[in-house]
């Protein structure tokens, strides 16, 4: 295994989470390719502390711990606004939460 | 590289990875695509293991697989009626996102195969100490502790500032 297997499936999985905030129309589907998005980082972070730094030195990993934690501080925040908006417009596709569009 | 059992697993773990964020971006029933995603968190945390990032590995379980993905579900049981379980995709953006998609990936690939720092970088298979102990170190004791109380109080305001926007109605 050298850093750029690493590199290639958090390449991979980046695009992905691209691809599915660009192509899907449902709030929960955009927050799981952020999810990927984010996962991809962390993944990135583990690997560049492997491989690019000294083994006892894994200040990397634990960027990657703060990365987790602020995922999930995002995903409670998302999750809320979802719920406050499906309440006011009854459905949670973005383009039809419009109201501040000129 | 010779073939053995460990690179086997290794291959196998990326595969399900791929294979499962594929699924999560193409399936059209939003609570297959969910229980995808687990499966996806489920092989990042391998690759961890093979970073030899145990605590990271153990970190990615519990807080993606217990909590962000039951908070999805949540979500999904919420806000989506019958008729909103099934995802809605519009097919120019489809062609669209995928024509960027695909030129990102490129991007990306060609960053990686040319940059000379980054080539011959092989895991020598050298077993480390776990690192629990060295990142108690690093966060209570050490150079993260900043950080790691910025970041809690940060997750304090999140989740205040959560349970206060999906209240069901704020009074004046």
């Amino acid at each position: 295994m050298t850093l750029q297997h690493y590199l290639v499936i958090s390449a991979i999985l980046f695009t992905l989470g691209i691809f599915a905030v660009l192509t899907r129309r449902n709030a929960i589907s955009i927050l799981m390719g952020i999810e990927l998005i984010l996962n991809s980082c962390n993944l990135n972070f583990a690997a560049f502390s492997r491989f690019m730094t000294p083994p006892e030195d894994i200040s990397g990993q634990i960027i990657a711990i703060f990365g987790i934690v602020l995922a999930a501080a995002e995903a409670a925040v998302f999750l809320a606004i979802i719920l406050a908006i499906y309440r006011e417009f009854g459905s949670i596709r973005p383009n039809e939460v419009d109201t501040l569009k000129g | 590289m010779e073939f053995t059992l460990k690179t086997f697993i290794f291959y196998g773990f990326a595969l399900i990875t791929i294979a499962s964020a594929l699924v999560v971006v193409t399936v059209r029933n939003i609570v297959h695509a969910a229980f995808s995603l687990m499966v996806t968190l489920f092989g990042v945390a391998g690759l961890y293991v093979f970073l030899q990032a145990d605590f990271l590995a153990a970190t990615q379980v519990i807080v993606y697989v217990g909590g962000i993905l039951v908070l999805i579900l949540f979500g999904v049981m919420m806000t989506s009626g019958r008729l909103e379980m099934r995802i809605h995709i519009e097919r120019g953006q489809l062609l669209l996102g995928g024509v960027v998609a695909l030129a990102l990936l490129m991007l990306l690939l060609t960053v990686i195969a040319n940059t000379p720092a980054w080539k011959n970088l092989t895991d020598d298979g050298t077993e480390l100490p776990p690192t629990t102990e060295r990142i108690g170190e690093l966060i209570l004791n050490g150079p993260f502790l900043l950080p790691f109380e910025v970041v809690s109080v940060l997750l304090l305001v999140a989740l205040i500032g959560a349970a206060l926007i999906s209240r069901k109605e704020v009074r004046d």
